[in-house]
């Protein structure tokens, strides 16, 4: 049977590349200085000198999307890193061994993820303030539980099987089995989770910058141009529609990578 | 003597407590829609159909938009000057301000003050009755002011205060222990029933136009209509509610929705997106706008590297990108508004010149520049926006400045109250003592919250604040102003532009000199 093409990873594959290239090349250039205000321009449309038009600041749309996308994508990578790291170290530790600190880590973990994500963020923030690294701080931890329970589903699932008995008769160690023998096992639900943490951690630190919590102005950020863009709606759209687009742009590429892996692993 | 004149000085201050916000006020000038106030002032008509000419209709309610949660109901207590603005419809002094900057006799029917201004004599208004229907006795004016004077304390403005007697039923002297010509002005204390002592914080009870329903922290503040309010057919509206609005954003949405019919310190751009149902009447805020420096913080507390800062700002950028050039902006710590003593001079210290500023900067030996954060209260829009300008505009000298955006609450706590700050970006009120104003940089001070300390500046101030001699004082205020500016004691910006979104079927708004929004004038048009 001919192999059916898995259009959902390469689009998303391409969509992804596009951004991150975009990205990447905004923390070195841009075509206009990100934060450079220029009264001639103020809340003019898009043109061939702005593609994406101008802020009320006159400040080139296009240029702050790429050199806030970077913003973006360092919150949202840092908030999956700690929450993958925490969250396989949990789940490991608690999926193998199992019994009453199973129970009592699982508990809180349900309890953590009962509260909606934005409450418990605000939380952190008022507790902590505002700022870049609070943000990520508070996400990242918010991000744990969801991580934990994948891999802690994970582990159990491997833990029965017969390379898993071999090892343990053969001996090794039971962190050298959890993190030799068992882990590599779960990377690809691991992936799948990890970009499906990304697109959530993207919309919320997008949300939490429109809230004001989380990067600070003149710092450009996705959730932040949206905020800024508001009250100007009416007569420069487009200072809040492409940021907008951008936001659904990298969802979606990530989103349809991440479909992708999961249908290229079932297969 | 010199000590007393500092006493003076505080004491001017107290009316002023508080001081710095954001939002507020009302400016002299331009005023819309005839009719409805006595104003003969210079009107500028905003707009043509502003001009057509209307008949007031008495009944309807109104509901207000402010931007900042009321810090509390007593009126001798509140500090933050969105509740003066509030409760200047509830409560009245012996005197009020009109929206001329005058004082006009309000609990008082009738004043006179000595020449040597140590001695004023207040006639009772006849006939003026409290919210709850009792007459307002002489006795409550004496408790009012000598409550007032207690809890401004001993280094208030009220220390100059000797005595208050009531001679008889319809008469109370204040005593001063010495002249002080603008004390009238802290005379605007608000008369309150010394029955109601138990009940200042939660049921407010006054003689102005309007009277307390009811206020709910952080939603609203509701009054109505007055009945036996002493001036005749005042006030029009049956029922105001002032509706506490997180942010602007949300104002122009719930001003398109129609829920609010009035809302003041919009930008010119957000007024732009109020299209129909509203007039946009224009006046200025008659609050001082500026980056205020901690003068305690290491790079400040060199004059080469303040005045850098000023040289480095651009506040025509400022003032063009956020108000369309409709701001007065301003190189002192004075209002335009007050134009018999406000130094124009001092607006041309400083135009923008990087160069210059960089020289300075080396010389102070921070070439290199240097890290500083500037706090800015989130109630008023155009703060956040100065602030990004500032940024843009510091960092062609190397300076890198971060801009951390905090509650009100938290501001005036923090910076205002403990000053633990590098800079920050807020607009200052006063009275109209112009001695309001410039004590708030008078070193010893409890309001100088740039710990600005100038013995030159000490010195004139007082002298000016102890001067009878009109001329004279006017002369001193301005030399203080001159050196304030000169010796670049923050980086004062603009007098911003108050424009205000009213309903287009309302008539009658008017601004004052002061915080104050005055609801008792506006009325539904016929």
């Amino acid at each position: 049977m001919k192999k059916k093409r898995n259009y959902s990873l390469m689009i998303g594959l391409v969509m992804s590349g596009i951004v991150l290239i975009l990205a990447v090349v905004g923390q070195f250039w841009t075509p206009y200085d990100p934060t450079g205000m220029d009264a001639a321009a103020r809340n003019a449309g898009p043109s061939l000198a702005h593609i994406f038009g101008c802020d009320n600041f006159g400040r080139d749309v296009f240029s702050r999307i790429m050199n806030g996308m970077g913003t973006t994508f360092f919150v949202a990578l840092c908030t999956v890193l700690i929450g993958a790291f925490f969250g396989t170290l949990i789940g490991a530790v608690t999926g193998y061994f199992g019994g009453w600190l199973d129970e009592i880590i699982m508990r809180i973990n349900d309890a953590l993820s009962a509260f909606p994500s934005i409450l418990l963020a605000l939380i952190f923030i008022s507790l902590l303030g505002t700022g870049k690294y609070n943000i990520i701080l508070a996400l990242g931890i918010l991000f744990i539980p969801s991580f934990a329970r994948i891999v802690r589903s994970e582990v159990i699932r491997c833990k029965e099987l017969e390379f898993v008995k071999s090892a343990q008769v053969m001996g090794a160690g039971k962190f050298r089995i959890i993190f030799v023998h068992i882990l590599p096992n779960a990377a690809v639900s691991m992936l799948t989770a990890a970009a499906v943490g990304f697109n959530n951690a993207v919309l919320a630190e997008a949300s939490m910058s429109y809230l004001g919590l989380g990067v600070q102005p003149p710092e450009p950020s996705l959730g932040l141009m949206l905020s800024d863009a508001q009250a100007y709606l009416e007569i420069a759209p487009w200072s809040a529609l492409f940021p907008g687009f951008v936001i659904v742009f990298i969802i979606l590429g990530f989103a349809l990578v991440s479909e992708g892996l999961r249908v290229r692993q079932s297969r | 003597m010199k000590k007393r004149m500092k006493k003076i000085l505080l004491s001017m201050m107290t009316l002023t407590v508080t001081a710095a916000l954001c939002a507020c006020g009302g400016g002299k000038g331009s005023e819309s829609s005839a009719g409805g106030n006595d104003s003969e002032e210079t009107k500028t008509a905003v707009s043509a159909e502003t001009e057509t000419s209307s008949t007031p209709q008495a009944g309807g309610e109104v509901t207000v938009g402010i931007a900042q949660d009321l810090d509390s109901l007593d009126p001798h207590k509140m500090a933050y000057a969105g509740t003066r603005e509030v409760l200047f419809n509830v409560f009245e002094g012996l005197v009020k301000p009109d929206p001329n900057g005058d004082l006009i006799p309000a609990v008082a029917s009738d004043y006179q003050m000595s020449e040597d201004g140590k001695v004023y004599t207040f006639t009772l208004r006849d006939g003026i009755t409290f919210h709850d229907g009792t007459p307002v006795t002489v006795e409550d004016v004496k408790y009012s002011i000598e409550r007032y004077a207690e809890l401004q304390g001993a280094d208030s403005a009220f220390s100059i205060l000797e005595s208050v007697e009531t001679p008889d039923g319809s008469t109370v002297v204040v005593n001063l222990n010495e002249g002080n010509t603008e004390f009238l002005a802290s005379l605007t204390l608000a008369i309150v029933p010394q029955s109601n002592e138990a009940n200042f914080d939660t049921n407010p009870i006054g003689t102005g136009p309007f009277k307390f329903v009811s206020f709910t922290p952080g939603q609203s503040f509701v009054v109505e209509a007055y009945d036996g309010y002493w001036k005749e057919d005042c006030p029009y509206l049956d029922k105001v509610t002032f509706q506490i609005v997180a942010d602007a954003d949300t104002a122009i949405t719930q001003l398109q929705a129609g829920t609010l019919d009035i809302y003041q310190y919009l930008t010119a751009d957000q007024a732009s997106t109020l299209t129909s149902g509203f007039n946009i009447l224009e006046g200025s805020v008659n609050y001082v706008q500026g980056m205020f420096l901690n003068n305690d913080f290491e790079p400040f507390q060199d004059v080469r590297v303040r005045q850098a800062l000023c040289y480095a700002v651009d506040k025509d950028m400022i003032n063009e990108f956020l108000f369309g050039g409709k701001s007065h902006t301003i190189g002192t710590h004075m209002i335009p508004s007050f134009k018999k003593y406000y130094n124009e001079e001092t607006e041309g210290v400083y135009t923008r010149d990087v160069e210059k500023a960089k020289e300075l900067l080396s010389e102070a030996g921070y070439g290199d520049g240097f890290e500083f954060t500037i706090t800015v209260p989130n109630n008023y829009a155009p703060h956040e926006g100065t602030a990004q300008i500032i940024v843009e505009n510091l960092k062609e000298m190397g300076i890198t400045a971060t801009i951390n955006t905090v509650e009100f609450s938290t501001w005036y706590d923090e910076v205002y109250t403990q000053r633990n700050y590098e800079a920050t970006i807020v607009a200052v009120d006063g009275t109209l003592a112009p001695s309001s104003w410039m004590t708030k940089n008078y070193s010893t001070d409890p309001n100088n919250f740039t710990n600005y300390s100038n013995e030159e500046f000490d010195d004139v101030y007082s002298r000016a604040l102890a001067s009878t001699d009109d001329a004279e004082k006017t002369e001193l205020y301005k030399e203080a102003q001159m050196i304030l500016a000169e010796d670049a004691a923050s980086v004062y910006i603009q007098d911003p532009a108050n424009l205000v979104a009213v309903s287009d079927k309302l008539g009658g708004y008017v601004f004052y000199p002061i915080s104050a929004q005055d609801m008792s004038v506006v009325y539904y048009e016929q």
